[in-house]
């Protein structure tokens, strides 16, 4: 609505008609938030809150409060060195005695178990013997604490060993960094001070560097194999272009464990690539091409190709080719004007591709599952692992927000060099 | 492989749901040839005796699919499958329902590894050292021979983990099979075992799924793997020429459970005493090779299916029975070990 199309008013109307036109903004507005409200709700329940539980799930530490409570009181002044408190071993005594069932028991096991290796057995073994009964309670309260040690280094005799009761201390609090601390190769001190891992057991930080280094490798090689591809698509006619564009989309409909097989099949060691370059006689002795670090790219590369493709071909074809004859017919070396002229132009979706390739190549499973070695998985085979196989939610979440943590700031960083929104063409 | 899966089970128990009438249930295994064969011995014959129907699901033994079920108590599997590690964990935790051995059969009839308070030992099966006997002219005998790359050469296939590479590692190294996890208990017995990885460790190529060994051995990727022996059998039925040596192999049990809360008790008490009866267990074992638990089922057997399973004599002196207890303590601590080794 321009100036020129409204009414002449008196001045006195004036008022009147900026009410009646906030009223408008204000319904439009209502409007809008009505229609983007699916949408908004959809993300608020199925990426913001689960990622909040993720995060919660990460630092929650329920089990031993719940299941020790007098023994973390017990604990709670004692400085990690010595042996523990006689009163713990009454206390611990009074509180497995207490358990409601065996499930409680059971979760309390699983938890102090990943702290210290050997305390599942531990906990059960002496829960089954407590929970059965029969031991004499002596009436005077030390005599009882004395009588309690005894009783549990009867039953088990690890309970003589300082490392059970550290772990029972250093997780008798409803909160715990613990979980985030072991994701970065950190734990808890007998004296509750932070200090790293055991070499043998350092390696989350290994682990989450290869992800990056798999991830970046991967980009790089996509952005390589993309740019000149795209470039080429960009200058081709409308039909032929299209025509092409569906042979680079055809792989994004098709399973990606289809693409998986297909490359093992491709690569194995009598697969069709050795056996080629065998009969030309380029090679002695097959390429081993497969479960090792190549065939994890290779595959990799291949299934995120179209998501560089994508954004790089749509802002080449909004970059008019009148700019490259201009600087070439000004004197620039054509090299020079497609480096100077060309590739600026074309940055932002390089940028926008990479970064689309990078932040979906960390999340990678699968494929580095099937077709990678020992030494070839990233970070997500470990959050399964631990989700699925060893049910430690915990440090499943733990790992899981260090990912997610990771990223945020590689995209910060991002930001920062780019100094530009993400812009997907 | 696992997403699929995933998916799959997830499709066919959102189907299952609105059939989940009185009389049907859903029964939960690893799927490939030992569902084939599940299906033969135990789901038609159930089937077919009028007690209900079956719907079958697949999985990839995810404890965590039966705990979140458990948790928000929306329990839609009956009757599942677990590997021996899992039953004993879940069973502390309170994943699983008591069995009443009263309704499956008498205790006494099975081998005592197959008894336990939440389930029933289902069948025996092993993880051998398996050869192509069309490319090595001289068959490996023990874990030495697999660790012997100047008279074998070539790559080893091995299952990404420590659980079965640390007892072989051991073995190969000279312990014996009887001793295996009282020295892998000790600090210096569990550095043994990984400076014996170390002395293999370029000519490992590692295997994921148990489909992938006999695949490796056909296709020429390795000389050797260790592998599931049923799935080595699984190839054989094919015609593929692929042998197993049995001396230090682990046979372990697999179990039915019934997830805490399942809908229909007792009806899934009658699938697991049918698929625990001998005349049941001789027709699974003979469509696959792993060792019926009943005991009385080795009569109903022929020499040569006898000969293939982990349960026969001549297969079971020199092996070493999984141990459950080791691998539920120090598990986590190991496979996080495992993983900062191969990160070296």
């Amino acid at each position: 609505m321009s100036a020129a199309t409204l009414p002449a008013v008196p001045l006195a109307d004036s008022a009147q008609l900026a009410r009646a036109l906030s009223r408008g903004e204000r319904s439009r507005r209502n409007r809008a938030l009505a229609l983007t409200l699916p949408l908004l709700l959809f993300l608020l329940f199925t990426l913001l809150v689960p990622i909040a539980a993720l995060l919660l799930r990460a630092v929650q530490n329920p089990e031993v409060v719940n299941a020790l409570p007098r023994t973390s009181d017990a604990l709670a002044r004692w400085d990690g060195r010595d042996q523990p408190p006689a009163a713990a071993f009454a206390a611990l005594a009074e509180d497995l005695g207490a358990l409601r069932d065996g499930s409680d028991a059971g979760a309390l096991a699983r938890r102090l178990n990943t702290e210290a290796a050997g305390a599942r057995s531990l906990i059960m073994g002496t829960y089954r013997a407590v929970s059965a009964g029969g031991a004499p309670t002596p009436t005077l309260q030390g005599a009882r604490e004395e009588a309690a040690r005894e009783r549990l280094i009867g039953i088990d005799a690890r309970w003589g060993q300082a490392r059970y009761w550290v772990a029972i201390a250093n997780n008798s609090s409803r909160w715990t960094a613990n979980y985030l601390l072991a994701s970065v190769d950190f734990k808890r001190g007998a004296d509750g001070s932070i200090e790293r891992m055991p070499p043998d057991q350092q390696v989350f930080g290994r682990i989450l560097l290869r992800t990056f280094e798999i991830s970046a490798v991967v980009t790089l090689l996509c952005v390589l194999l993309a740019y000149p591809l795209a470039w080429w698509l960009s200058t081709l006619p409308a039909r032929r272009a299209n025509l092409l564009m569906i042979v680079v989309l055809v792989p994004f409909w098709t399973s990606i464990l289809v693409r998986v097989a297909a490359w093992v099949v491709l690569l194995q060691r009598e697969g069709l690539v050795n056996k080629a370059l065998m009969s030309a006689a380029l090679l002695d002795e097959p390429l081993a091409l497969l479960f090792n670090r190549t065939g994890v790219l290779i595959s990799m590369v291949h299934i995120l190709l179209p998501f560089m493709i994508l954004p790089i071909y749509s802002v080449m074809k909004s970059v008019p080719p009148t700019y490259l004859r201009a600087a070439v017919s000004l004197g620039s070396p054509p090299l020079a004007a497609f480096f100077r002229v060309y590739v600026p132009q074309t940055l932002p979706g390089v940028g926008a591709g990479a970064l689309l390739v990078f932040i979906l190549a960390i999340g990678y499973y699968v494929t580095p599952a099937l077709l990678g070695g020992a030494n070839d998985q990233m970070l997500s085979y470990y959050i399964a692992q631990y989700t699925n196989v060893d049910v430690n939610w915990g440090m499943a979440c733990a790992l899981g927000a260090i990912l997610l943590g990771a990223t945020l700031v590689l995209y910060a960083i991002y930001r920062r060099i780019g100094q530009a929104e993400l812009s997907l063409g | 492989m696992n997403m699929t899966r995933t998916l799959l089970a997830a499709a066919l128990a959102a189907l299952a749901l609105p059939a989940l009438a009185q009389n049907s249930l859903t029964v939960v295994n690893f799927g490939g040839a030992n569902g084939a064969a599940q299906k033969k011995a135990y789901v038609e014959p159930f089937e077919k005796s009028g007690a209900g129907k079956i719907v079958s699901v697949e999985y990839n033994g995810e404890q965590a699919k039966i705990k979140a079920m458990v948790e928000t108590r929306k329990v839609v599997w009956d009757v599942v499958e677990v590997e021996s590690p899992d039953i004993t964990r879940g069973c502390d935790e309170g994943l699983f329902e008591k069995l009443d051995w009263a309704k499956v059969g008498s205790k006494a009839d099975f081998q005592p590894a197959a008894v336990h308070e939440c389930g029933i030992g289902a069948f025996v099966w092993s993880t051998v050292l398996a050869y192509n006997a069309d490319k090595l002219k001289k068959a490996p005998t023990s874990w030495a021979d697999f660790w012997d790359v100047k008279t074998y050469p070539g790559k080893r296939g091995m299952r990404k983990g420590a659980r079965y590479n640390l007892e072989f590692a051991l073995m190969a190294d000279g312990v014996k099979p009887a001793d295996v996890y009282k020295v892998l208990a000790t600090k210096e017995g569990a550095d043994r075992a990984f400076k014996k990885m170390t002395q293999l460790r370029s000519n490992i190529q590692w295997w994921e799924a148990g489909a992938q060994p006999p695949q490796f051995l056909v296709a020429g990727d390795v000389v050797m793997t260790t592998a599931y022996n049923g799935r080595i059998d699984a190839a054989q039925r094919e015609g593929r020429n692929l042998k197993i040596s049995w001396g230090g192999s682990i046979y372990d049990l697999d179990y039915w459970v019934i997830p805490k809360g399942a809908p229909n008790k007792e009806l899934s008490h009658k699938f697991i005493a049918l698929a625990s009866t001998p005349e049941a267990q001789a027709e699974y074992a003979k469509n696959i090779s792993y060792g019926p638990t009943n005991t009385k089922a080795l009569a109903k057997l022929s020499p040569t299916v006898m000969s293939q399973l982990p349960t026969a004599p001549a297969n079971a002196s020199n092996a070493v029975q999984l141990d459950i207890k080791f691998w539920a303590d120090q598990g986590e601590e190991l496979e996080k070990r495992f993983a900062s080794w191969a990160a070296q």
